[in-house]
């Protein structure tokens, strides 16, 4: 048997008091796709960072084709052929697709005349490889394309020649089905082309579905290395958090109160005609493809879009919001899908973060009682359990699952009456999805009307009490939990049956 | 190495206030080594009483400045138009006085004079939108331009024994003005720590998405900001005024954004945004002060004045991002 194409050999890593990897053994085969698993925390960032040349691991060694190498930086690693595609996108909005894919390796005309023809075929080469033709030309700019569309232009950059182990860290985590499926198309395709692939995710279904092998890590070790068949969900589950996870979700009944958010023919700029009500103690979903105007339902009912025509009434009353301080004033809460750019100032402390909206409640007359501030901030802090040294830590040293609870302890301080979240587990792992999970129901159980918009189905199908499907700006069909299946919603979302990546246009 | 990384992990919680604690004390060190410096080359005057009082009054504009320049960068802006706006706002001082007899009067218009020009600035940058940068840069020609205005380019002398009073009067010991800076500096403080809205201008230039949806009206606080900031600047040209009783369009407050914003950065405003405090700025004040009067009794020639000073914004926003790379990691 060849050596592996990429391997590392008893690898350890220690920042401080934290052993980050602990003598970890992987080899990565040409032609297999190997899955990575395990929580925040468990050592699949610190093992990419040492792939990519930008840290060293303190003891063991990496091998490529079974030969020691020193990847002392990031240009060592992608010389050796490694490519790491992480999950933010580094997109350069002013630049066209065609230079993002190539940049830095744009060729010239005469040594000086940038070759935009030579540019333009090889861009559409690949952008015919992914399929992607009819959404993304090469000469377009990449201000305001949407995140799956810019994770498409990175992993087509990273594909450039000489690649010969892609790791892909949560690829799909900014990604629909759909637009997960037509990456995943593309990672079978880089395997049979003889690339080693590496597959972060904490989609453990995806993992089954395309993965060949799976590494399972734990606190800086490798717990588990298997072929994929001897896995199934709640073996890996198990494998990662060292301990059996009960179904993450509980469906019960409950009783539903008043209508406490209601819109009628609503349109904005991006979304057309949307009627729907929740009420008290009601779960209603949002599915649909990215793209497809959930995000913009939201920034409508929070006022961050003006509304063109239609009406919403908040409590019964009439709500013409128009700056999303009037939905805070409303009783609307919301928890924006990125939380480092919308819901979290990372620098500061908890503390601040957590009493942002609830100024009234720890000040008298606009001067602040830090004594109430804190008593109220840690109240909440320890309901929800966030992990925190203490309510003095800077927001951005935690991890996601922290940062998202203390959004979420934000505004259980405001106590608001309808709450919309915008994919509220992204970027966090099982353990602490199951706690986020747990909340939403209890915050439900409260009498608290929510509006969830999720791209992942097993959390939609599993906590909503009902669907409602969008597709191009509008709602295409309603679902209620009995009824909604992954076929069901994927049959509305794509209800005219095309295939498309939503172009969005800010 | 272990040991350190060990310890900076521990005292994480702390770290914030130990990092504004560590560049105060880097500052003071910088104005103990000034102080002694200018002391040892002009013993004779330097540290006398008279001198010190010299140093307290010359700040006394530029501290005014420097504050609610603060407050404008930890919001995530930046006002370049204050010393016109302090300019401005002498001359319709002398202006109103002229025509109505009035010193009260006078007052009261310079100082609506700077309110308002401050709005324009925040109207024009909210509305616009116009960069915070390029906005002020045009008032800052456009304020000068109307203060010349007022009286074809002349200053206006000021009679009146009010405003005499208030640019030389003292009260135990200390002049007026340094009583006003004190006071303004108490006021200050207590509204970027203590107060809801000063906290909120911190998030504001944190990240002003994230403040726009904690519900906090980030329009009326820009637009009310800018205005401060006017306000302020006519609150300095007040003290100018009082001081060589008169109008002056240009003479004694050419230049003061300059140092008014080096003052904030030296203090630690990250340009950015959402960070800066006005302890630090009135630190950065008192060494500009120091530096000042020191060049000045040292005889060095105003040309290179103008140059150390230009080189020592630099240098602060250098230390800054450098700080910045540093604690990003």
């Amino acid at each position: 048997m060849t050596a592996p194409v990429v391997s590392v050999e008893n690898v350890s890593k220690r920042f401080g008091a934290v052993q980050a990897l602990r003598d970890v053994s992987i080899a990565f085969n040409a032609g297999e796709i190997t899955a990575l698993i395990g929580e925040n925390g468990a050592g699949k960032s610190t093992l990419m960072r040492v792939l990519e040349g930008e840290h060293r691991p303190d003891t063991g060694r990496v091998l490529v084709d079974g030969h020691p190498v020193q990847l002392t930086s990031p240009r060592a690693a992608h010389g050796s052929g490694i490519r790491v595609i992480h999950q933010e996108p580094e997109i350069i909005p002013e630049l066209t697709v065609a230079e993002n894919i190539f940049i830095g390796d744009i060729r010239a005309r005469g040594g000086i005349f940038l070759d935009r023809a030579d540019l333009e075929r090889r861009s559409l080469e690949l952008l015919g490889t992914f399929g992607v033709v009819d959404v993304l030309s090469p000469g377009q700019r990449c201000h305001g394309l949407s995140p799956a569309l810019r994770q498409l232009i990175e992993i087509m950059r990273a594909l450039r020649p000489g690649a010969r182990l892609l790791a892909f860290d949560e690829p799909t985590s900014s990604l629909t089905e759909d637009e997960a499926q037509r990456l995943f198309r593309v990672i079978r395709r880089l395997k049979a082309d003889g690339v080693a692939v590496i597959y972060i995710s904490h989609r453990l279904r995806e993992i089954i579905e395309l993965a060949d092998r799976c590494v399972v890590m734990r606190d800086g070790s490798r717990v588990a290395d298997e072929p994929i068949a001897a896995l199934d969900e709640q073996r890996m589950v198990r494998l990662m958090v060292g301990r059996p996870v009960s179904d993450l979700f509980n469906r019960r009944e409950r009783a539903l109160g008043p209508v406490r958010l209601a819109l009628e023919d609503v349109t904005t700029r991006r979304v057309e005609g949307i009627s729907f009500e929740v009420r008290a103690g009601e779960i209603v979903g949002l599915g649909g493809l990215v793209g497809a105007g959930r995000t913009e339902v939201a920034r409508a009912i929070v006022g961050l879009d003006p509304l063109l025509s239609g009406k919403m009434t908040v409590g019964g009353q009439p709500y013409k919001p128009r700056e999303p301080a009037d939905a805070v004033a409303a009783g609307i809460g919301l928890v924006p899908e990125d939380r480092k750019q919308e819901a979290l100032l990372l620098m500061q402390a908890v503390r601040d973060n957590v009493s942002l909206v609830v100024p009234d409640k720890v000040s008298r007359y606009g001067f602040f009682s830090r004594r109430r501030e804190r008593a109220l901030v840690a109240r909440h802090v320890a309901e929800l359990r966030v992990k925190t040294p203490s309510i003095e830590q800077a927001v951005g040293k935690l991890s996601g699952g922290n940062q998202q609870k203390v959004v979420f302890a934000r505004w259980q301080a405001r106590g608001p009456a309808v709450l919309i979240l915008d994919e509220p587990t992204r970027g966090i792992d099982v353990g602490a999805k199951a706690e986020i999970y747990r909340l939403i129901e209890s915050l439900a159980d409260q009498g608290l009307a929510i509006l969830l918009i999720s791209s992942e189905m097993p959390e939609l199908l599993g906590l909503a009490d009902r669907v409602l499907v969008m597709q191009s700006g509008r709602i295409s069909g309603e679902l209620p939990w009995q009824e909604a299946s992954e076929e069901a919603v994927l049959a509305l979302a794509m209800r005219s049956g095309k295939e498309t990546i939503e172009r969005k246009v800010s | 190495m272990t040991d350190t990384v060990t310890a900076t992990r521990e005292r994480a919680p702390a770290s914030l206030f130990g990092r504004i604690g560590a560049q105060n004390i880097s500052l003071l060190i910088a104005l103990v080594v000034l102080l002694a410096i200018f002391g040892a080359l002009r013993p004779d005057v330097f540290f006398t009483p008279r001198n010190l009082i010299n140093i307290g009054l010359a700040v006394t504009i530029l501290g005014i400045l420097a504050m609610a320049q603060t407050v404008v960068i930890v919001s995530g802006g930046l006002d370049i138009s204050v010393g016109s706006i302090v300019g401005l706002s002498t001359m319709v001082l002398a202006v109103v006085a002229q025509e109505t007899g009035s010193i009260p009067a006078g007052i009261l218009a310079g100082l609506l004079a700077g309110l308002v020009a401050g709005a324009v600035n925040g109207l024009i940058i909210v509305y616009g939108p116009v960069n915070a940068v390029i906005a002020t840069l045009g008032t800052m020609s456009a304020f000068r331009g109307l203060a010349y205005l007022m009286n074809n380019g002349n200053s206006i002398p000021i009679t009146g024994d009010s405003l005499r009073a208030l640019g030389i009067g003292t009260l135990f010991g200390l002049p007026f003005a340094i009583w006003l800076l004190i006071a303004a500096m108490a006021a200050f403080i207590v509204f970027t720590r203590e107060t809801v809205v000063g906290r909120n201008i911190y998030a504001l230039g944190g990240n002003p998405t994230v403040a726009r949806l904690a519900g906090i009206p980030i329009r009326r606080y820009q637009i009310s900001i800018y205005a401060m900031s006017g306000f302020a600047a006519a609150v300095a040209g007040l003290v100018l005024a009082s001081r060589t009783m008169s109008g002056q369009p240009a003479s004694g407050s050419q230049g003061l954004e300059l140092e008014a914003i080096t003052a904030a950065i030296l203090g630690g405003c990250a340009l950015q945004g959402g960070k800066g405090t006005i302890v630090g700025a009135m630190l950065g004040v008192l060494i500009i002060g120091v530096l000042n009067n020191g060049m000045i009794l040292t005889s060095v020639p105003t040309f290179y004045q103008l140059l150390a000073k230009g080189a020592l914004l630099i240098l602060a926003v250098i230390v800054q991002e450098r700080q910045r790379a540093r604690s990003g990691e």
